[in-house]
């Protein structure tokens, strides 16, 4: 029987810097995640991660957490953005001596002080610290090496099919099914921390890592914990027309323009995701293409910081950004919803059972999630995570038996997982994209219903089937469309992410989250 | 336009700006079965890597021709049609101790981030790995990644104990490569591992370390293949 004192499922930026932190608290851990570990959607934050150091601009914590209210739309909570924002002294600290390489000002008296910071919208001062536009890979990077070296281990390739629960109800493992052995397997731990990321990739246009399907929120809604908030989708505004390979909001903060095929600049290029989203989705709808100008910007600089921005908009989209305009348009980026926590990150409804990072609704982003303030979330919730989970008594362990049914049956059609795939991440997009209506919202349910994916099977054998993993994060695409959608009527309004074209208004009475737990999906 | 994945042949019926579309397309419409890793689709996540025509390429950024020839990488167990076991790397990582092993406080400039900033780009894809003909002969060489990995760490100014990496690379480490230059033509991200080779080797010199190659010259085995390739 594989046993810890804590399980941490996902192994990204949140994830590993759990890890670390309960490896240093001297908790035995593992970290368990589907694919291998430098996969992990993290790896492509580009912009940065917001700490108010006020390296270049005055800047507080004080500011930083009045800037993050103002863009949640007053649906985050004030003492979880304080505990973020103050935190980010702890968390820059951590990366600083664990050897990020982070990008840097000359003439500074202290390594912290050091550290470059760059504009990012909604922000009152310079505030993101980056490393070049290569931030999540960098951290991410850092992390792998870090937890390898401190013997950590990373179990790859398992995927949570559900959450081990014990007499008393308190969550105590996770049980996997192992891509490399094609078996199912329980790991018991006394608590089990959920880092597996957002459901971004479940919409057809994404900026996503294709593993950000949601497993861990999935899992934690069958076994009875709470969602909250996610009708709140974010459109990233900048993606490259057709691929929808992200261009960081470094490139408008870094003095970019976005202009339409008339050249007239029509938005605020550093006012929040959601309006710019909002201001480029109409452009579209009057049939005129929009555009990222970086030109004026010159070449040597945008060489310097933006490596990464210039080589993908080369690469796919056959331009070159220092010379010629960039055709863009938003896809999703970030799912601001997600487990229902209280104020040491345990999930609502469940014992035992932490959530953290961008799969966690921690009410710190409400309607709509200012850039940079994800990096800081996934490590400032990710350490103090993990000293909150050692701080309790740990869940009994008891060992179980496990009946779980692979979806695998002779002679089904194998084709029908990607007919099936493609037409619920088409829908979302299409029916439950930035501008949403209850009609569009109803179709959309039914539609996915229609799809009828709890039944879908394949004829595969399951070691080392990609198939096989594709079905069960549709399994859980499906779980969360659903939730998603019944999250997005309710809230007959529009706030942030959240635009109702048959609600138009904020409203006060809905200045609370939407919740959704199991009894809502039967 | 025809692809081969693993000697058999695919067809193409759709305009396709990149091998792993290519592949998605297969898998989606006429062999489901057929597996290969992917993530980010944006040449950041390293996961897609593979051999194209005998060439190390990420799928999700090559431009695919007709007749192309898809391969596994090369020296990692070959788990199911593209895909590999890649779990070797964390353990060479561990090996060479690619780390920052004893934080040192320092206040650092753009001087000393441009210094490892070329390093720091990887992506852990092991394209170069693959490419390297060392590992042909010799399993246990680290290899490129591991070594520039290390050689980012002993050159930050935070590490205090740059030694400590030095000492773990002398066996099947920098004396053990040719210097034939296949892992930085490799290289997805532009990072040149043969010369943060030659680097470590100048970093053992100083301390202490010696080129064994020439020990063995010196004593005996002046003539014949020089292993080493150094003039």
């Amino acid at each position: 029987m594989r046993k810890v004192d804590i399980l941490i499922v996902g192994s990204g930026i949140a994830g590993l810097s759990s890890a670390i932190k309960a490896k240093s608290l001297g908790a035995d851990v593992a970290v368990a995640t589907k694919g291998v570990a430098t996969k992990s959607n993290s790896v492509m934050a580009q912009g940065g991660m917001n700490v108010a150091l006020g390296n270049i601009d005055r800047d507080s914590p004080n500011l930083h957490i009045s800037d993050t209210l103002k863009s949640s739309h007053n649906l985050a909570d004030k003492e979880m953005v304080s505990k973020l924002c103050n935190g980010g002294i702890d968390a820059i600290k951590f990366l600083e001596e664990i050897g990020v390489p982070f990008s840097r000002l000359d003439g500074a008296d202290t390594p912290l002080k050091s550290i470059a910071q760059r504009a990012l919208g909604g922000a009152s001062a310079k505030r993101a610290c980056y490393a070049q536009d290569y931030t999540g890979l960098k951290i991410l990077h850092t992390l792998i090496d870090g937890a390898v070296n401190l013997d950590i281990p990373i179990f790859e390739g398992l995927f949570l099919l559900e959450l081990i629960k014990n007499n008393d109800s308190e969550v105590c493992g996770g049980l996997f099914f192992n891509f490399d052995s094609g078996e199912i397997e329980p790991i018991y731990a006394g608590k089990v921390i959920i880092a597996t990321g957002g459901f971004g990739a479940i919409y057809s246009k994404n900026t996503n890592s294709a593993t950000s399907t949601g497993d861990g929120l999935s899992a934690i809604l069958k076994a009875g914990g709470e969602l909250s908030n996610l009708e709140f989708v974010q459109f990233h505004p900048t993606t490259l027309k057709g691929s929808n390979i992200l261009i960081s909001e470094s490139a408008r903060g870094e003095g970019g323009y976005l202009v339409n095929c008339e050249g007239e600049r029509f938005i605020d290029e550093l006012s929040t995701r959601d309006k710019i989203a909002k201001a480029i989705f109409e452009q579209l709808k009057q049939n005129r293409e929009v555009f990222l100008d970086l030109r004026h910007i010159g070449k040597e600089k945008l060489e310097h910081l933006m490596p990464q921005e210039l080589k993908l908009i080369k690469q796919y989209a056959n331009t070159d950004a220092t010379q010629e305009l960039v055709a863009i348009e938003p896809a999703v980026h970030y799912t601001m919803g997600g487990a229902s926590v209280n104020e040491q990150f345990e999930v609502i409804g469940l014992k035992g059972c932490y959530c953290i990072g961008e799969a966690s609704n921690a009410n710190v982003h409400g309607a709509n999630r200012l850039g940079g303030n994800s990096l800081l979330e996934a490590v400032t919730f990710g350490l103090l995570g993990a000293s909150e989970a050692l701080n309790t008594t740990a869940s009994k362990i008891e060992e179980q038996k496990f009946n779980y049914i692979l979806p695998i049956a002779k002679d089904s059609d194998n084709l029908e997982v990607y007919k099936a795939k493609n037409s619920l991440s088409d829908t979302l997009f299409k029916q439950v994209g930035i501008i949403r209506d209850e009609q569009n919202l109803l179709k959309a349910l039914e539609t996915i219903e229609e799809l009828n994916i709890d039944s879908l099977k394949i004829d595969d054998t399951p070691k080392h089937s990609t198939l096989l993993i594709e079905l069960l994060e549709l399994q859980n695409a499906s779980v969360l469309a659903k939730a998603l959608i019944k999250s997005a009527l309710w809230r007959k309004e529009s706030r942030g992410a959240h635009i109702r074209s048959d609600y138009q208004d904020e409203l006060i009475e809905f200045e609370k989250n939407s919740t959704v737990s199991k009894k809502d999906l039967v | 336009m025809n692809i081969e994945i693993n000697s058999k042949s695919y067809k193409i019926e759709k305009a396709v700006a990149t091998l792993l579309e290519a592949m998605i397309y297969i898998k989606e419409n006429t062999e489901p079965t057929l597996n290969f890793d992917y993530g980010c689709k944006s040449g950041v996540c390293g996961a897609c890597s593979v051999r194209v025509n005998g060439k190390e390429k990420l799928a999700c950024s090559y431009t695919p021709q007709d007749g192309d020839k898809i391969e596994p990488l090369k020296y990692y167990p070959q788990k199911r049609d593209l895909i590999v076991d890649k779990s070797s790397q964390k353990e060479l990582l561990k090996r060479v101790k690619a780390r920052l092993i004893s934080y040192n406080e320092q206040v650092l400039n753009s001087q000393d981030e441009a210094k490892t900033q070329i390093q720091s780009d990887c992506i852990l894809c092991s394209s170069c790995y693959s490419a390297c003909p060392v590992i042909e002969v010799n399993s246990l060489f680290a290899g490129p990644f591991a070594l520039t990995k290390t050689y980012k760490y002993t050159i930050d100014k935070r590490e205090g104990a740059v030694k400590e990496h030095i000492d773990v690379i002398q066996s099947n480490g920098v004396w053990d490569c040719t210097l034939c230059n296949e892992c930085t033509l490799a290289c997805p991200q532009g990072i040149d591992p043969k010369t943060d080779i030659v680097n470590l080797r100048n970093l053992s010199v100083q301390n202490g370390y010696m080129d064994p190659n020439i020990g063995n010259m010196s004593f005996g085995g002046g003539f014949g293949f020089d292993a080493n390739g150094s003039f």
